[in-house]
């Protein structure tokens, strides 16, 4: 961001540059200001389209724990929980493997290893999700069911499909992080005889911890938007799971899920429709705020994300 | 356990863990070939689905999912060029570029169903085009903005201060220095944003399906008005909507896209990694 201004002094020529090459450069301001116009015209028609929900639906019934859309009954409680239960899983395995992945990429590995993990990671980011979650659907759920549970399309079977695709945010923002730890501190450390696990453990990862903070975010962002492979390995019972560890292996059904499959078959304009673009109005919200708080800590770190990447 | 023991557990640990994530992403791509490759030859690329979806080839799907990237470039590259040369070149450092800024990480974050929901509300319904495949384009379009603005922005800004001290040093004029200096020069970067941008869109399958997918069509989309099959979807469909899908249909299907996406991801990293090899500055 302090690269901003990139030319020095004054504009030579400026009073000679035709008014063409003055539209040229208004378009190309109008082009930059649009990505704010953009993200406010998204929220504007989920807004249109879902705000007639809080209005049609009573609160005490949005708030309730039934989602039966035939009996007019469109409660969210149970749709967040599977979200929210479906996501904590994928993070709780994605975060420490892909710390542990950044950490070796960024200070254990040779140079050699690192240029065929980072194309490998880069090759997993770009694998559709519907392929992952067909793969979920086809390999996954049915050997979960064969290691005992009463069927293999649980809130498990989506998290570990979700941590995978959730791994490449979070070891590339993670080795952001650890890259933006002076060298200095790694020198300090090894020269007054620590190891160089000491090392990473004790320095380098406290010093990249608003870093990591971030990658954290940035994979919960994307785990909670998830919607394909969910939809195809959760198995899509709206209920609300009893406390404990058994809520893991049971079918859930998350926000996105129930927006793919049933918006193809409401009408257009009916409670039904207004609920699921209120589910959207939700779900913007809620990655709004963690990419705003996370933008916002990288912002405050000084750093531009990825810049070293090219 | 003494110190250095504990480092070269914990080393040889981290080590294991790495291997144990990446080893997966080839296992997945190798099984996917194993169990695909048989269902694949000319005629499934070529022929229409027919008996229920359950027999022929993936052809209109294939080919729709075509149309709709290259619809997607034409809807999403002059704006996101347009927009990294903006944020390179002209912003200042100021609340409204930090605007902007903002507003770019969050598009990226926003879910894809959400994409989805703003097609639907926005261009099927609001503008009147239907389910179609321009709807579609305009959706995808600007999901792929911040992938392709991101990566062309970095592009241009790697491109050294020197080039543009002399430029302007003999005369040229800002946008002169940038069309005839910096871009040429970013190019390979900005391809390959473009590139990252197109294999996010052919991969989708959340914001099209309200927006141009069909389940299955007997005719090709004959203007961008129409709607059309896609490959993401009828992957969804054969592997969960249709009983007695033969299995070696829907791998085949699914090793078709990603090889199709995966094709896309690799020439933008070898671009990239010839960029770095053979820089010069």
């Amino acid at each position: 961001m302090e690269q901003t201004a990139p030319f020095i002094g004054s504009r030579p020529a400026a009073e000679q540059r035709h008014w063409g090459e003055w539209i040229i450069e208004k378009l190309i301001q109008v082009a930059g200001l649009s990505t704010i116009v953009i993200i406010g015209l998204i929220f504007f028609f989920l807004l249109r389209e879902g705000l007639p929900a809080f209005f049609e639906v009573p609160l005490r019934t949005l708030l309730g724990g039934r989602w039966y859309p035939i009996e007019n009954l469109f409660g969210l409680w149970p749709l967040l929980v599977g979200s929210l239960l479906v996501t904590a899983g994928a993070i709780l395995i994605a975060v420490p493997l892909g710390l542990i992945t950044a950490i070796y990429m960024g200070e254990i590995a040779p140079r050699w290893q690192r240029e065929i993990l980072k194309p490998l990671i880069e090759m997993l980011a770009g694998i559709p999700s519907i392929v992952l979650g067909f793969l979920g659907w086809v390999v996954l759920a049915p050997l979960i069911q064969q290691a005992g549970a009463s069927t293999g399309l649980t809130a498990f079977t989506g998290s570990i499909i979700l941590a995978y695709m959730s791994l490449p945010t979070i070891i590339s923002s993670s080795e952001d992080a650890l890259s933006a730890v002076p060298t200095e501190y790694r020198d300090g450390a090894l020269a007054i005889g620590a190891t160089q696990w000491q090392t990473i453990w004790r320095v380098v990862v406290p010093a990249a911890r608003s870093g990591i903070v971030i990658a954290i975010m940035l994979g919960i962002g994307r785990a909670i938007g998830e919607t394909m492979a969910v939809l195809m390995v959760t198995g899509n019972a709206a209920n609300v799971p009893a406390l404990g560890l058994g809520m893991f292996f049971q079918p859930v059904r998350t926000m996105t899920a129930t927006i793919a499959a049933e918006m193809g078959e409401v009408a257009n304009g009916s409670v039904h429709y207004h609920t699921l673009f209120a589910i959207g109005i939700l779900l913007f919200v809620i990655t709004f705020a963690i990419n705003s708080l996370a933008g916002r800590l990288v912002g405050t770190q000084g750093k531009r994300r990825r810049s070293s990447q090219l | 356990m003494s110190r250095q023991k504990t480092n070269q557990l914990m080393i040889a640990l981290i080590t294991t863990i790495a291997i144990i994530v990446v080893i997966p992403v080839i296992l997945v791509i190798l099984f996917m070939f194993y169990n695909g490759l048989s269902a694949l030859n000319w005629e499934f690329l070529t022929t229409a689905p027919y008996n229920g979806l359950r027999q022929g080839g993936i052809m209109p799907a294939l080919l729709g999912t075509v149309y709709l990237t290259f619809a997607t470039a034409i809807v999403s590259f002059p704006l996101a060029i347009a927009a990294a040369i903006y944020l390179a070149e002209y912003a200042r450092d100021n609340r409204l570029t930090r605007a902007v800024r903002l507003a770019i990480v969050n598009l990226a974050g926003i879910p894809s169903i959400v994409y989805g929901l703003f097609g639907l509300g926005a261009f099927v319904l609001f503008m009147g085009f239907g389910t179609s495949i321009i709807a579609g384009a305009l959706t995808l379009g600007i999901l792929t903005l911040p992938v392709v603005i991101s990566t062309a922005e970095e592009a241009i800004l790697a491109v050294p201060q020197e080039f543009r001290t002399v430029s302007l040093s003999l005369g040229a004029t800002r946008w002169q220095t940038i069309r005839y200096q910096v871009l040429p020069q970013a190019l390979p970067g900005i391809i390959t944003g473009i590139i990252l941008g197109l294999g996010r869109a052919a991969g989708e399958t959340a914001p099209i399906l309200f927006t141009v997918a069909a389940v299955y069509l007997p005719e090709l989309p004959k203007s961008i008005f129409d709607q059309s099959m896609a490959l993401p979807y009828h992957l969804y469909v054969i592997a969960t909507q249709v009983p007695g899908m033969p299995l070696s249909v829907q791998y085949g299907t699914a090793l078709v896209l990603l090889l199709l996406v995966l094709s896309l991801t690799l020439v933008a990293t070898i671009i990239r990694t010839n960029i770095r090899r053979h820089r010069q500055w």
